[in-house]
C-alpha cells in the first residue's frame, strides 16, 4: 500500500514518507484509498475537477477502463519488472480470461447448457484456466533466452487472437453476448447495472488493492529476491541456489492470473466479447506503459496504467488548427512514449532500489 | 529437494543457531579438521580422471585429485593452466567429457546449478558477481533462501513458516555480514559497495548457502598486501567452522600461506600435488611458472 | 485437416511459398543486422517497410498511375520498377536512420536500460503506422499493375509467373550483394567487428556510430525493395502491413538464428513455404498459427536458430 500511497508523489517526497512513524503512513495511506474511491466524483470538484475529466465521455466508464489497464500493468510489471521476462503477447492471458468467463456464462457458448453459471461461479474457473495458460506457455518457452521469450509470447498472443477468430466455438466476430454481470443488489436495484459504471469502478479498485497487497507481500520475500536474483544476474542466482525456472514459471503464472483478473471484470462489466477485442497492439501498450511509469516498480507501473489509458481519452475534443487531435491519439502517445524515455530512461518513477541509493547519499554524508 | 544429503530442518536449525565466528563443533561423520593427517574415507570430494574438450581443444587432461573434509586446498597454475574450467566442471557450469566427480561419495556430473549449491557446494566468482541493484543483507538472504522452504503460496499469505524463515534468515545473514567483516553495510545497495566489501559480501553470500564445501576463485584479485592479509585471516576462520575450502589463485605466496595441500596444473594436466612445502621444491612446478618446458626439467 | 489439398497444391504452394518466402527474408534482414550489431530488437522496422510501400505507390502516382490503369509496355514498366524501386529504398533508408537517430541515439547516449529500447522503437512504430492510418483513413490503398504477372513455364502441373521468378530472383542477388559487402568490404568488416566486440572494435579505430547508422542504413534499403515486391505480390498495402509483415520477418531472423544474414534467407524462404503447406492443410487463417509453432518447436531443439546466431563469426 505505501507504494500505492507513494505514486501520487516524487521521489523527494516518497523519501520522506519513509521516514514518517507508522501511524503518518497508515492515515495517509487511508486517506488516498478514500480519495481514490471517491474519483468517479471528481468532476463535482470546483476548478480542479473539469479539469481532469475529459469532455464527453462517461468519466466513471473511463476510470473503469482506467483500472483494468491498472490491472494489467500491475501482472506485466510481474513478469517485465520483477523477473525481468520480456513478455510481448500479455494480451493473450486477458482474453484467455475473458473467453473463459464468456465460455462458462453467456448463452451463445455451447457449454452453457452444461453450465449456466453466473458471472462470480465463472470467476476462479476462469482464473484457473488463465493460470494455466502461463504454465502451459511458460513450461517449454521460459528456457529459452530472452529475446526469443519476445517472439514467443507475441506469437501466443497471435494464436489466441486466431483462435478466437477462426473456430465456431469462439464465435470470431459475432463474439458473446448477455455475458452477465457481477452479482448483489441495493434496495431491490442491482449494483452492477448497466448505466452506471461506478460500482464496477469501485470492483477493479478493490481488486486492484488486493493485487497490491499480494505483490507486495510477494516482493518482500524469499519470492521477490528471487525474481530481483534472476533479473541481475540469472547465473549467479542459480549457484546462490535459486531454482530460476521454477520462479520464472511463477512470475509467469501470477502474470498471468493477474491478466485473467482484467479480463473476467471485463467481460463482467462489457457483458460482450468479441475477437476484435484482443488486438496486439494492446499488449505493446500496457508494456509501454509499464515501462514508462518505471518497470520493477508498483507505483510506476500504476502510473503507467493509468497513462496508457488517460491520455487518449485526454485528446478526445481538443484540436489543433484543423485538425482533431483525438484521430491522432495514438500517433501522439507514441511520440510521449519517445520524448518521455528520452528524457527519462529509467522511467518516470524509477524503481525502488534507485531511490534507495539516493537514500545511501544522504546517509553517507550524515555522519552515523 | 530429493537429495540424500539434505540436512533435516533441525540440523538446519542446529547450525543456524550456531554463532558463525566461533568454531563448529565438528558434526557427526567429519574427523577433527585440525588434524592435517586425515584418512582416505575422509575424502569429500573426488575428481576422478576428468578430461574435458571444448571442440578440439583439451583444456583438462585427465585430472584427478581428491579434497579431504575439513581441509584448505589450493588449486593453482599459470594463466591458462585449466583452473577456471577445472572449477567450472566442479560447480556444474561445465559437464567434463571423461571422468567422474564424487561429492560425499555421489556424483554430481549432470546435476543442475542449484541443487549442487543445495547440496553443500557454495562458490564465488572471479570477477564479482553480486546482485548489484539489492542490498548487502538481501544478497546474503539469496543465499539464505537455498535452504528455505517458504513457498509461494506462505509468501503470499504470510503463513508462520514465512515469518519463522525470514526472521531467522536475516539473523543468519547479518551474523554473517559480521563475520565477513561488513555488518555496518548492510542496508547499502551492494553496487555503491567498495571493491574489497564486494568481495568480502561474495564470500557472505555464499557462506549463507551452509556449504560443507566453499570454493573461491581468485578471492584475492585485485587486492594489496594488507588486504590479502586480512583475507588469509577470514579463509582460516571459515575452515575453523568446519567448512572445507577450496581456493584457486595463482598468487603463489598467498597459497602457500594458508593451504593444508595444493594441486597444481598446467596446460590442463596435473603436474604436481602435495603440501606447500612439497610443492614448492617440485622441480615441474619451479619449471611451470618461469616458463620452462617441463620435459626439461 | 486436408491432406488432399496439400497434396494437389503441392507445387503451386511452394512457388508462392518460396515467393512469399523471398520477401519476408529481405524484410527480414534489417532485424537481424541491427540485432547483430547493438542487440536490439528493432521494433520500428515494420515500419520502415510500410513507408517503402507507399513510398513507391507515391511516385506513380506522380506519373498518373494508380490501381485501374492499365499495365505499361516493357520499356515504361523496366521506368516504373527502378523509379518505384528508388523511392522505397530512399524513403526506408531515410526512416530508417531516423529512426535511429531519434529513438536511439538519445538513449545510447544515456546509457540507458535495453528495455528502454524496445519501448522508444514501439512509440516510434505506433507513431508512423498511426499518421499513416489516419491520412489514409484505415483504407488499404490499391496498387497500380505495373507488372501484370504472366505464366513464365511449367514444371509439372505448377506454373511458374514472371513476378514470382523476379522476386525470387531480386531477394538472392539482394542477398548476394549484402553478404559480398559484409564480407568483402572495409566497411564491411567494420560491422563485422562490432558486432563481435563492441569495445574492442571502438579500439581498434572502428567509428562505432557510423556502423550503427551503417547497419540501421543497410537494412532500410533491403526494407525498401521488400516493400516494392510486396506491393507487386500482394496489389494493396495498408496502415498495418508493416506490423503483420513484420512479425513473419521478426520470426524468420529467429528461425534462421538472428544476427545471421545466410539466416536471414534461410528463415525467411522455410517461413515462406510452411506458412502456405500449413494454409493449404488448416485453412489460411491458420497461416500464422503454425509459423509460431513453428518457431517454438525450432527453438527448443536449436536454441540459436537454425544457422546459428552471430553476425560477425559466421560468415554471414
Amino acid at each position: 500500500m505505501s507504494e500505492k500511497a507513494s505514486f501520487r508523489t516524487s521521489g523527494g517526497v516518497r523519501g520522506w514518507f519513509g521516514r514518517q512513524p507508522w501511524y503518518v503512513r497508515a492515515v495517509l495511506i487511508l486517506f488516498f484509498t478514500v480519495l481514490a474511491y471517491l474519483l468517479p466524483y471528481a468532476g463535482d470538484v470546483p476548478l480542479i475537477g473539469p479539469q481532469i475529466i475529459t469532455e464527453g465521455i462517461d468519466w466513471p466508464s473511463a476510470l473503469f477502463n482506467m483500472s483494468y489497464y491498472v490491472l494489467l500493468a500491475l501482472g506485466l510489471n510481474v513478469v517485465v519488472g520483477y523477473a525481468g521476462l520480456l513478455d510481448l503477447g500479455y494480451v493473450g492471458f486477458f482474453a484467455v480470461g475473458a473467453y473463459g468467463t464468456a465460455l462458462l456464462t453467456s448463452p451463445d457458448s455451447v457449454i452453457y447448457a452444461d453450465t449456466g453459471w453466473k458471472w462470480l461461479m465463472a470467476v476462479p474457473a476462469a482464473l484457473v484456466l488463465t493460470m494455466l495458460a502461463g504454465v502451459i506457455l511458460g513450461w517449454p518457452t521460459l528456457r529459452l533466452r530472452g529475446d526469443y521469450l519476445a517472439i514467443v509470447t507475441l506469437g501466443f498472443a497471435e494464436i489466441i487472437r486466431i483462435v478466437a477468430t477462426s473456430t465456431t466455438t469462439l464465435r470470431g466476430d459475432r463474439g458473446f453476448a448477455s455475458i452477465p454481470h457481477p452479482p448483489g443488489s441495493w434496495n431491490g436495484e442491482p449494483i452492477f447495472g448497466v448505466t452506471d459504471a461506478i460500482p464496477y469502478f469501485w470492483l477493479g479498485l478493490t481488486v486492484i488493492i488486493l493485487v497490491i497487497l499480494g505483490v507486495r507481500n510477494l516482493d518482500r520475500s524469499r519470492v521477490g529476491r528471487s525474481w530481483l536474483a534472476i533479473r541481475e544476474d540469472e547465473e549467479a542466482a542459480e549457484v546462490m541456489g535459486v531454482r530460476t525456472f521454477k520462479y520464472k514459471l511463477w512470475a509467469f503464472a501470477i502474470g498471468a492470473f493477474i491478466g485473467g483478473l482484467g479480463g473476467v471484470l471485463f467481460a463482467g462489466e462489457q457483458s460482450f466479447i468479441n475477437s476484435q477485442t484482443f488486438v496486439l497492439q494492446f499488449s505493446i501498450l500496457v508494456l509501454a506503459g509499464v515501462v514508462m511509469g518505471g518497470s520493477g516498480n508498483m507505483a510506476g507501473a500504476i502510473l503507467g496504467g493509468v497513462l496508457i489509458s488517460y491520455i487518449p481519452d485526454r485528446l478526445r475534443g481538443l484540436s489543433f488548427g484543423d485538425t482533431d487531435l483525438y484521430e491522432y491519439r495514438f500517433a501522439i502517445f507514441g511520440a510521449a512514449i519517445i520524448l518521455i524515455m528520452v528524457l527519462r530512461p529509467q522511467g518516470l518513477i524509477p524503481s525502488r532500489r534507485r531511490a534507495m541509493e539516493l537514500k545511501d547519499r544522504e546517509k553517507e554524508v550524515a555522519p552515523l | 529437494m530429493s537429495e540424500p544429503h539434505q540436512k533435516t530442518p533441525e540440523e538446519l536449525d542446529r547450525e543456524n543457531a550456531r554463532p558463525v565466528d566461533q568454531p563448529a563443533p565438528t558434526g557427526g561423520s567429519a574427523s577433527a579438521p585440525a588434524t592435517r593427517s586425515v584418512s582416505g574415507d575422509d575424502v569429500l570430494l573426488e575428481v576422478d580422471h576428468v578430461t574435458l574438450r571444448f571442440g578440439g581443444v583439451v583444456a583438462l587432461n585427465d585430472v584427478s585429485f581428491s579434497l579431504r573434509k575439513g581441509e584448505i586446498f589450493g588449486l593453482i597454475g599459470p594463466n591458462g593452466a585449466g583452473k577456471t574450467t577445472c572449477f567450472n566442471a566442479m560447480t556444474g557450469v561445465y559437464r567434463p567429457t571423461e571422468g567422474a566427480i564424487r561429492f560425499q561419495g555421489e556424483s554430481i556430473v549432470g546435476k543442475k546449478k542449484h541443487q549442487i549449491t543445495r547440496g553443500g557446494i557454495a562458490r564465488t566468482f572471479q570477477n564479482v558477481r553480486l546482485f548489484p541493484e539489492m542490498t548487502a543483507l538481501e544478497n546474503v538472504m539469496v543465499g539464505a533462501d537455498a535452504h528455505h522452504k517458504t513457498s509461494v503460496i506462505s509468501a503470499l499469505f504470510r503463513l508462520p513458516r514465512f515469518w519463522r524463515e525470514e526472521k531467522s534468515g536475516r539473523e543468519r545473514s547479518l551474523e554473517l555480514l559480521r563475520f565477513v567483516g561488513i555488518a555496518h553495510r548492510a542496508g547499502d545497495v551492494s553496487r555503491n559497495l567498495s571493491y574489497g566489501e564486494q568481495r568480502r559480501l561474495e564470500i557472505a553470500r555464499a557462506l549463507a548457502t551452509n556449504p560443507t564445501l566453499l570454493c573461491l576463485d581468485e578471492p584475492a584479485a585485485g587486492f594489496n598486501p594488507a588486504e590479502k592479509e586480512d583475507l588469509l585471516q577470514l579463509i582460516r576462520r571459515i575452515r575453523d567452522t568446519g567448512v572445507t575450502v577450496l581456493l584457486i589463485e595463482h598468487d603463489m605466496r598467498l597459497v602457500m600461506g594458508v593451504t593444508d595441500r595444493i594441486v597444481v596444473l598446467e596446460f590442463g594436466k596435473k603436474i604436481a600435488e602435495g603440501t606447500p612445502a612439497e610443492v614448492r621444491d617440485n622441480p615441474a612446478v619451479i619449471a611451470a611458472y618461469l616458463g620452462v618446458p617441463t620435459d626439461a626439467a | 485437416m486436408d491432406f488432399s489439398g496439400l497434396i494437389n497444391d503441392f507445387g503451386p504452394l511452394t512457388v508462392t511459398g518460396l515467393a512469399q518466402g523471398a520477401i519476408i527474408a529481405l524484410f527480414a534482414l534489417g532485424y537481424t543486422l541491427v540485432y547483430g550489431v547493438l542487440r536490439l530488437i528493432n521494433f520500428a522496422h515494420s515500419e520502415v517497410f510500410l513507408l517503402g510501400t507507399y513510398a513507391c505507390l507515391f511516385v506513380w502516382g506522380l506519373f498518373g498511375l494508380d490501381q485501374n490503369s492499365a499495365t505499361p509496355s516493357v520499356g515504361p514498366m523496366l521506368l516504373y520498377m527502378v523509379i518505384g524501386l528508388i523511392a522505397a529504398i530512399v524513403v526506408s533508408g531515410a526512416t530508417a536512420l531516423t529512426v535511429e537517430f531519434v529513438a536511439y541515439r538519445p538513449l545510447r547516449r544515456r546509457n540507458a536500460p535495453p528495455l528502454a529500447f524496445l519501448i522508444t522503437a514501439i512509440g516510434a512504430s505506433l507513431f508512423i503506422s498511426e499518421v499513416v492510418g489516419v491520412t489514409t483513413h484505415r483504407n488499404q490503398t490499391g496498387v497500380p499493375p505495373i507488372i501484370q504477372a504472366r505464366p513464365l513455364f511449367t514444371i509439372g502441373d505448377t506454373t511458374v509467373t514472371n513476378l514470382q521468378v523476379l522476386i525470387i530472383l531480386l531477394a538472392l542477388v539482394m542477398m548476394f550483394a549484402l553478404d559480398r559487402f559484409i564480407n568483402g568490404s572495409r566497411l564491411g568488416r567494420g560491422v563485422r567487428a562490432v558486432a563481435q566486440n563492441p569495445d574492442s572494435a571502438a579500439l581498434m579505430g572502428v567509428n562505432k556510430s557510423r556502423v550503427i547508422a551503417l547497419v540501421f542504413l543497410l537494412g532500410g534499403l533491403m526494407a525498401g525493395i521488400a516493400a516494392v515486391m510486396y506491393d507487386l505480390k500482394i496489389g494493396v498495402t495498408r496502415y498495418d502491413a508493416g506490423f503483420l509483415l513484420g512479425i513473419d520477418a521478426f520470426t524468420a531472423a529467429v528461425l534462421g538464428g538472428i544476427g545471421n544474414l545466410r539466416g536471414a534467407l534461410l528463415g525467411g524462404l522455410l517461413l515462406g513455404v510452411l506458412q502456405n503447406y500449413a494454409a493449404g492443410l488448416f485453412g489460411s487463417q491458420w497461416l500464422h498459427a503454425a509459423s509460431f509453432v513453428l518457431l517454438v518447436v525450432i527453438l527448443l531443439f536449436r536454441p540459436t536458430g537454425l544457422l546459428g546466431e552471430s553476425l560477425g563469426r559466421s560468415r554471414a
